[in-house]
């Protein structure tokens, strides 16, 4: 009875779909089942609070469909995408509203072609099933030309990858490369299944997507059907916590391999260094390469720019620092010494100044800082002059977040004696930490960038417009991590001229010299470095300013213009 | 009998019967370590070294001379803030070899 209302040739398709929905309802309830109580609850809650449910809708859409971000960074990267993944998801719409709308063929019944349960395959060769009107036939042509030149502009981008403006793609294995060339096949073949329908292609069809489909849970497809659970995930707040269990695992499966992320790292200067990026890290991770994942997460600047430009935003960095947290150190930190220190404040003043370690190595900053707050007649006081106390940052990257906590603790405690009602902070390392992990209340923090700006616009300072030519480069923890862009601008725009780099804002690249990297050598770094100072003579200013102790030294050492931190340049003009 | 004062115990160390396995498998991940003059200012710089007895250019001396466990000792005081790192003459990755050490 069955040999009347289907052809064999369905049957690979049946099959790979089959497999396809049966792994990933398995891994869908075991990420879920891997969730820590609390975030598994947070999950279902998100679910109908009508503010998640619509980011939740926007991003399903946006991200998975339109691909909105992709095209941001790259309209023909963003076309490529958009018209294979959307075609594909067109037709497969407009394919099922034939089924339901048209007359079938003859010799076929509706119902049985409808009976997804009641026959154990479910049609989707409609074309062979039903008949085609004008408007359908249209639509289906068209998206199935649109699918064909996105897959054009993949096959150019694989063999001249900068025609499409991309330096550096992923090196995939043999897996990936033969699931790749499975998805280029399956729509010529349907093209020319529909249009001559000859047997056999539709025979090539269907078994092309059994390829497709049995390889996708294996391979960097997997993203597709992920995409749709990290974007909830995601929406419900859910945290990074474990190294290679659930909510990290759905971002292992849902990173496309895309390779956005090669062009973006500051490592990506040499090709040895840029098998260090975060495509690579999540592929090792995702293959249980647990050493070499290590190694990644380890050398890793963690600047945050692979986060900011991800098409999906995968936090590839938190899913680094649990990867720090375990590697074997023994340690056993010891930082009882600190109990011995006064907390006695010498005074008290309205305002709180934390230069912190990398400031007591240039200390022309505190010199400047100490110049403007006394012009500007503030209430200040010095927490640090005398030996500082580390603020906890370096340690919580290195992924000891328990061992950090002494140092937070002391250090909470000195500022709360101060009786500040305002923390100044010179070192975007420290103002992260603080912003993130220490609990003052009532304090307001501030880095000396805001501080300046707000004394200025305040007309607490009053500054002088020279004419000289600054760039200013975005420290990665001031910039990326808190959006501290326009601030620095402003004040620079007071004192001289603000010319751009070529890289600006969330996609400005590290100086090199970031704490977060355990591994760099110096020779490396130095290559950052100068690929970095690079991007910002890109118009020929006359100086670099910057906002942070770490890059002004860094810089120090490759810039051909001299360097300067915003503070200085500040103090020169009042 | 307790005189209420003593001799020092021997520093002496022999160095043809001190292990030096930690040292040197330091020395073949890090062959940087070769490279440094002791110059101090590591030391000069440290956070910790403000505060504690805490020295990276003696932590070296120690573990030439199998001085293992008080070297690991002094790393505890560590606040890994890099600030050796960056002072370096030699460019010596410090805060790697500090947790190479106790890997």
């Amino acid at each position: 009875m069955n040999s009347q209302i289907f052809h064999p040739f369905v049957l690979p398709f049946v099959l790979g779909m089959a497999f396809v929905l049966t792994y990933c309802l398995v891994g869908l309830i075991r990420v879920i089942s891997q969730l820590p109580k609390d975030d598994r609850k947070k999950f279902w809650r998100s679910l109908v609070t009508p503010k998640t449910a619509w980011a939740n809708i926007r991003d399903l859409f946006g991200d998975c469909l339109f691909h909105v971000k992709i095209w941001k960074r790259n309209p023909v990267l963003g076309y490529m995408h958009t018209a294979i993944a959307f075609g594909w998801f067109m037709i497969i719409v407009i394919g099922h509203v034939m089924l339901f709308t048209l007359k079938p063929l003859q010799g076929v019944e509706v119902e049985r072609l409808q009976g997804m349960f009641t026959n154990f395959y479910y049609p989707i060769f409609f074309k062979y099933f039903a008949e085609e009107t004008p408007v359908f036939a249209f639509l289906m042509d068209f998206f199935l030309l649109m699918i064909i030149s996105g897959i054009l502009i993949a096959v150019v981008k694989k063999i001249h990858s900068k025609i499409v403006g991309v330096k550096r793609v992923m090196h995939f294995g043999f897996a990936d490369s033969l699931i790749r060339f499975a998805l280029w096949t399956i729509f010529p073949f349907r093209l020319i299944a529909e249009k001559t329908n000859i047997m056999a292609f539709w025979w090539l069809y269907s078994i092309d997507l059994l390829i497709f489909m049995c390889m996708l849970p294996f391979t960097r497809y997997m993203h597709i059907p992920t995409e749709a659970l990290f974007i909830l995930l995601r929406h419900a707040g859910i945290k990074v916590t474990e190294p290679r269990k659930g909510y990290v695992l759905a971002e292992l499966y849902s990173c496309p391999s895309c390779g956005l992320c090669i062009d973006a790292c500051p490592m990506s200067v040499n090709d040895k260094m840029s098998g260090n990026t975060s495509a690579y890290f999540m592929k090792k991770l995702r293959n249980k390469d647990t050493e070499e994942s290590q190694r990644i997460a380890e050398t890793c600047l963690m600047c945050g720019k692979c986060v900011k430009i991800c098409p999906l935003s995968i936090e590839s960095c938190d899913i680094k620092f649990s990867q720090r947290a375990s590697i074997p150190y023994n340690i056993n930190s010891d930082h009882s010494y600190l109990n011995v220190i006064s907390t006695e404040a010498e005074k008290s003043s309205k305002v709180l100044y934390f230069a912190g370690c990398m400031t007591q190595l240039t200390p022309k900053i505190m010199r400047a800082m100490k110049q403007i707050m006394e012009k500007a007649g503030e209430d200040y006081q010095f927490m640090d002059e005398n030996g500082v106390i580390c603020c906890g940052r370096p340690m919580m990257l290195s992924g000891k977040t328990a061992e950090a906590k002494a140092m937070v603790e002391k250090n909470t405690e000195l500022i709360k004696k101060s009786g500040a009602t305002k923390l100044v902070l010179s070192c975007p390392i420290c103002y992260k930490v603080f912003k993130e992990e220490y609990h003052l209340e009532g304090i307001e923090i501030q880095h000396h960038t805001q501080y300046i700006d707000e004394l200025v616009k305040t007309g607490k300072l009053k500054v002088s417009k020279g004419d000289v030519n600054y760039v200013y480069h975005d420290p990665c923890e001031l910039g990326r991590a808190f959006e501290i862009y326009d601030e620095p601008r402003e004040v620079l725009e007071n004192v001289g001229n603000l010319r751009k780099a070529k890289s600006e804002k969330e996609i400005s690249i590290c100086c090199g010299g970031s704490l977060g990297s355990f591994t760099l050598t110096q020779q490396e770094r130095d290559e950052i470095t100068a690929n970095s100072v690079n991007d910002l003579m890109f118009n020929n200013p006359d100086e670099i300013v910057t906002a942070c102790p770490l890059c002004l030294k860094t810089f120090a050492r490759k810039s051909p213009v001299k360097v300067k931190d915003i503070a200085e340049v500040v103090s020169e003009k009042i | 009998m307790d005189f209420g004062f003593c001799l020092s115990p021997s520093s002496h160390v022999k160095m043809d019967s001190v292990d030096l396995t930690t040292f040197n498998r330091l020395k073949e991940i890090n062959p940087d370590v070769n490279t440094c003059i002791a110059c101090g200012s590591c030391t000069a710089t440290c956070t910790a070294g403000n505060f504690t007895e805490m020295s990276f250019r003696r932590m070296l001396l120690m573990l030439q001379r199998g001085k293992e466990d008080e070297a690991k000792k002094m790393i505890q005081r560590c606040m890994l803030c890099g600030k050796c790192t960056l002072v370096c003459p030699r460019g010596i990755n410090i805060r790697k070899i500090l947790l190479d050490i106790t890997r």
